[in-house]
């Protein structure tokens, strides 16, 4: 069984959703953000998603933009990322590691060089936001060829068909976007949220996870309830800018991830 | 469909896009084949727009080149000013037939802003622009214009605030309301369909000046000059020549203060490939992918992509790619402005200044074509400040 599979399977056992925090990794300096992603695994964490700033990130708020703009101009790049990804690998062996980032940062490493790395560093697999389906052969390849897992997103945009064919011969898990826009907190998940996951579990060979507008105990508890995981990002991202913040915000959330006896 | 040019364009973009980008596919071949779609655009194209337009004998500018016979494409006398308005008749009429209630645009030096702006008040839609705060206030005559015209125009502060940043949050918007929204991408970059339906749309240029050279010299042109920043001018433009081998088609990237001094525009000069707005092109970057701010003197080539065909095309050698710097475009400027009395815009004036390096190097019998693609009026503030700082 590898790191992903233990980590859903070990989630499955003890009755509670997946929790995967997005860091903004290099928000607001390299050091402090290896702090947060410590105090986010310390307090609950299964899964680690390591944002990789860009320059201009088309399919995240205003939260996780500015974020990764600080990120840039203090310094952060994907190579002092990957060494910080190493050092969170030694000091968690356990928890989940999947690198998030636009495209053009992965390419301009080369992505042959890049999948090698990650083996390397032991990070599990990785999510490229503006790779879709048709795109994605090109880091698919490497991705086998060094043991990571490509982690596709589905959207409500997504037909039944085309779903299936993002999720059928894939690893590790999906990642379904709650709604129809970028990334950021919202009152209240749709309304549709439960009907569409469902479908898409019906399908999935893997666990499916759920981002996008998760900021709360409560809105992580409606959808750890139809839901192999919930994904929180920018809720985190902005608990990182206030001392002390993030460690209360992770135990919230990972209380709401516990499911009611079934 | 290919949506690739080689191992450029594609369709690097969000999943929540795709089925829209499907979709719009889709409609646009279909439309593609409907008589009526053709019939309702050229009619609109001949008496709205006004086409076709000139090919325009510069005689004076000629003579003082001493070389070869420059004839301009007229592309400053259509509606609104520049040759993008061909393009968002077609997209809108598209938008129309998709039963698209609302429309959105990216805009650098405002042209393409006022072409769409134009269009939603001839159709009666509502019309978002997005314009990066630095050209807002660089072009504030065309920021005027589309208010005038019942458009909202959104000030982007994020990032460089140019036209890039402008694109990604027109992107944003567009992720959060399609289908029911239409983005109206002014250029030839971004996801496929967009480079192939713009340069589609735009090749009315090319075609009309391809029929109009001939009937007037008796011979196809020697040499087709267009400034390119994302490429929509110099694609549509290049479109009714590129099966024509004997033709050199020169494409103009801005050099801003020079390519050595790391303050330019020009992409396929002075970038590397990568992925940016849904294409895989040249691209200005950091080593480490990150997108670097772009200069040049001139809003409407201020970005750091290009179209990916463009990028093919230059790897192909099927066109050629210059650079022109800030003074060599406004020297040329000038000279127009003197020579014909035509004020060109500043885009247009890097290919005016690429033909006047080449035509007194050919022999009198040779054609060139610059393709004039806009009027200068909204640049008048830009070269006062820029000859300030300059002398």
């Amino acid at each position: 069984m590898n790191r992903i599979e233990s980590i859903f399977s070990r989630c499955h056992a003890e009755n509670h959703a997946a929790l995967i925090i997005f860091a903004e990794a290099g928000y607001p300096d390299l050091k402090q953000s290896e702090q947060d992603i410590d105090t986010a695994i310390e307090n609950g964490a299964d899964i680690i998603e390591l944002g990789i700033p860009f320059s201009d990130p088309m399919a995240d708020g205003p939260v996780i933009s500015a974020a990764g703009q600080t990120a840039i101009e203090h310094g952060a790049t994907l190579v002092n990322i990957l060494e910080m990804a190493a050092r969170i690998r030694q000091k968690h062996p356990e928890t989940g590691l999947v690198l998030f980032s636009y495209f053009n940062v992965m390419y301009n490493y080369g992505l042959e060089a890049l999948c090698a790395e990650l083996q390397r560093i032991g990070v599990d697999g990785i999510l490229a936001v503006d790779l879709p389906l048709e795109e994605r052969d090109e880091l698919l390849a490497p991705c086998r060829a060094h043991d990571l897992h490509l982690i596709p997103l589905v959207s409500p945009a997504t037909s039944a068909e085309r779903a299936h064919a993002i999720v059928q011969d894939i690893t590790g898990f999906v990642y379904y976007v709650s709604v129809r826009g970028i990334t950021g907190a919202r009152a209240a998940m749709p309304p549709e949220l439960a009907k569409n996951l469902a479908q898409l579990r019906e399908i999935s060979p893997v666990p499916v996870v759920v981002g996008f507008g998760i900021a709360s105990r409560d809105s992580a508890h409606i959808v750890a309830s139809c839901a192999d995981g919930v994904v929180v990002g920018s809720a985190f991202v902005s608990a990182c800018a206030q001392p002390g913040q993030a460690a209360a915000l992770v135990r919230e959330l990972r209380a709401g991830c516990v499911r009611e006896n079934s | 469909m290919n949506t690739h040019y080689g191992i450029y364009g594609g369709q690097y973009i969000a999943e929540t896009l795709m089925p829209t980008l499907k979709e719009l596919e889709r409609q646009y071949l279909l439309a593609k084949e409907d008589a009526s779609f053709h019939a309702e655009m050229d009619d609109l194209l001949r008496h709205y727009i006004g086409r076709e337009s000139p090919l325009y004998f510069a005689k004076r500018l000629t003579e003082y080149c001493g070389g070869a016979q420059i004839f301009l494409k007229r592309e400053d006398l259509n509606h609104t000013g520049a040759h993008k308005v061909n393009n968002t008749l077609g997209q809108v009429l598209l938008a129309r037939r998709m039963g698209c209630k609302r429309l959105i645009a990216e805009t650098g030096a405002g042209m393409h802003g006022v072409a769409t702006a134009t269009m939603a008040a001839l159709f009666g839609m509502p019309c978002e622009v997005f314009m990066g705060a630095v050209d807002v206030e660089r072009q504030a005559p065309n920021v005027e214009r589309m208010e005038c015209l019942g458009t909202t125009v959104r000030s982007i502060t994020e990032g460089s605030a140019t036209l890039k940043d402008a694109m990604n949050a027109a992107i944003r918007e567009w992720t959060a309301t399609a289908p029911e929204t239409f983005y109206v991408i002014g250029t030839v970059a971004g996801p496929y369909p967009y480079p192939m339906m713009v340069k589609d749309f735009q090749s009315v240029i090319g075609h009309e000046a391809r029929r109009q050279c001939l009937e007037q010299t008796g011979k196809l042109p020697d040499e087709v000059i267009a400034c390119v920043g994302g490429g929509s001018n110099a694609i549509g433009i290049f479109a009714g020549f590129e099966n024509d081998t004997s033709v050199r088609l020169t494409g103009v990237e801005a050099g801003g203060e020079g390519v050595a001094t790391g303050n330019h525009a020009a992409s396929i000069n002075g970038g590397k490939v990568g992925v940016l707005h849904g294409a895989k092109t040249y691209l200005l970057q950091r080593p480490d992918g990150q997108v670097t701010p772009t200069y040049s003197v001139s809003a409407g080539l201020d970005y750091p992509g290009v179209g990916p065909e463009h990028a093919y095309w230059a790897d192909l050698g099927k066109a050629h790619y210059e650079v022109i710097n800030d003074d060599e475009a406004i020297h040329a400027f000038d000279l127009l402005c003197r020579l014909e009395g035509i004020i060109p815009a500043l885009e247009s004036s890097h290919a005016v200044a690429q033909a006047l390096k080449s035509a007194p190097q050919r022999p009198k019998t040779d054609v060139i074509i610059v393709n004039l693609s806009g009027r200068g009026d909204k640049d008048m503030e830009n070269i006062r400040e820029w000859k300030k700082h300059h002398r």
